[in-house]
């Protein structure tokens, strides 16, 4: 995954802060989750990943105990839509003291680079984690220049 | 000329930035539904990229303790582009009290799901007392 190191001595809030500036410098408005216009607050079902090379971009949908049947995934362009729903029955009969796991329908608009081809998708979950890859357009590739 | 003991507020900076990035990282809480009924306790934790090989359950002095990893399948040259996720590590505990039976706890892990049901001592679940008509 992608973890960020902390430091004890700063207050979580601080550490927050300083990790979401963080964010925002390194990967630049289209993928921050506080700027980019399509993104969803922090705390959002399911939770996204997306890590890339030069020849792919791969995203990961964090969407324990959902059926993968029921997840609609479509891409136009640069757009990445994960659409889906997770029903958590309620027990009538049993007393509840928590309940912090998401239930009911969801949709994820993610903004990828712009040069994926959305022609060359594949998709699998396992674990409760919906991994997608989408290859990157040749040209945009960094290539070798050979002086001769 | 510098002793040792003096450090320069780069090499300072440096040593910190070491000492971040070999620091542990912060464990996700997982999101959990707890509900009783008259049979026990259930706990559904959510821990996706957790695998049973990956999943450590236990009870210590009466606590239970939730334990995880999660594996992600990066490519080798990868780089972050965004992560909500910033952690590969589940944990979460609770405590116990004495009418659970700890040695008798079922768990079972679905697609990220971890469900644990610990049941309550047969003499401890409630009874139906039936009011006989007069």
């Amino acid at each position: 995954m992608f973890p960020i190191g902390s430091s004890a001595a700063d207050s979580p809030f601080e550490e927050l802060w300083r990790l979401q500036q963080q964010v925002d410098e390194l990967f630049g408005a289209w993928a921050s989750p506080s700027g980019g216009i399509r993104s969803l607050p922090q705390g959002s079902f399911p939770a996204v990943n997306i890590g890339h090379t030069p020849e792919r971009v791969e995203i990961y949908l964090f969407a324990p105990g959902v059926d993968p049947k029921t997840l609609d995934i479509s891409i136009q362009q640069n757009l990445l839509t994960v659409a889906g729903r997770r029903d958590i029955p309620t027990d009538e009969r049993a007393t509840y003291y928590r309940q912090e796991r998401f239930s009911g329908e969801f949709r994820r608009v993610i903004a990828l680079p712009e040069d994926v081809d959305p022609d060359r998708v594949h998709a699998r979950y396992q674990d409760g984690i919906v991994q997608i890859g989408v290859e990157r357009r040749e040209a945009a590739r960094p290539r070798q220049i050979e002086v001769h | 000329m510098a002793t040792r003991s003096e450090i320069s507020p780069k090499a300072a900076a440096a040593s910190a930035r070491e000492r971040r990035g070999t620091a542990v990282e912060t464990p996700i809480r997982p999101a959990v539904d707890i509900r009783e009924d008259g049979e026990g306790i259930t706990v559904c934790a959510d821990m996706p990229g957790v695998s049973k090989e990956r999943l450590e359950l236990r009870v210590e002095a009466n606590t239970l303790i939730l334990e995880g990893s999660a594996r992600l399948e990066l490519p080798e040259n990868a780089e972050a582009l965004y992560a909500d996720v910033r952690s590969s590590t589940y944990r979460r505990t609770f405590a116990l009290s004495g009418e659970l039976e700890t040695d008798k706890i079922e768990a079972n892990l679905k697609d990220g799901v971890l469900t644990v049901h610990i049941p309550k001592r047969r003499e401890l679940r409630p009874r139906k007392i039936d009011v006989r008509a007069a």
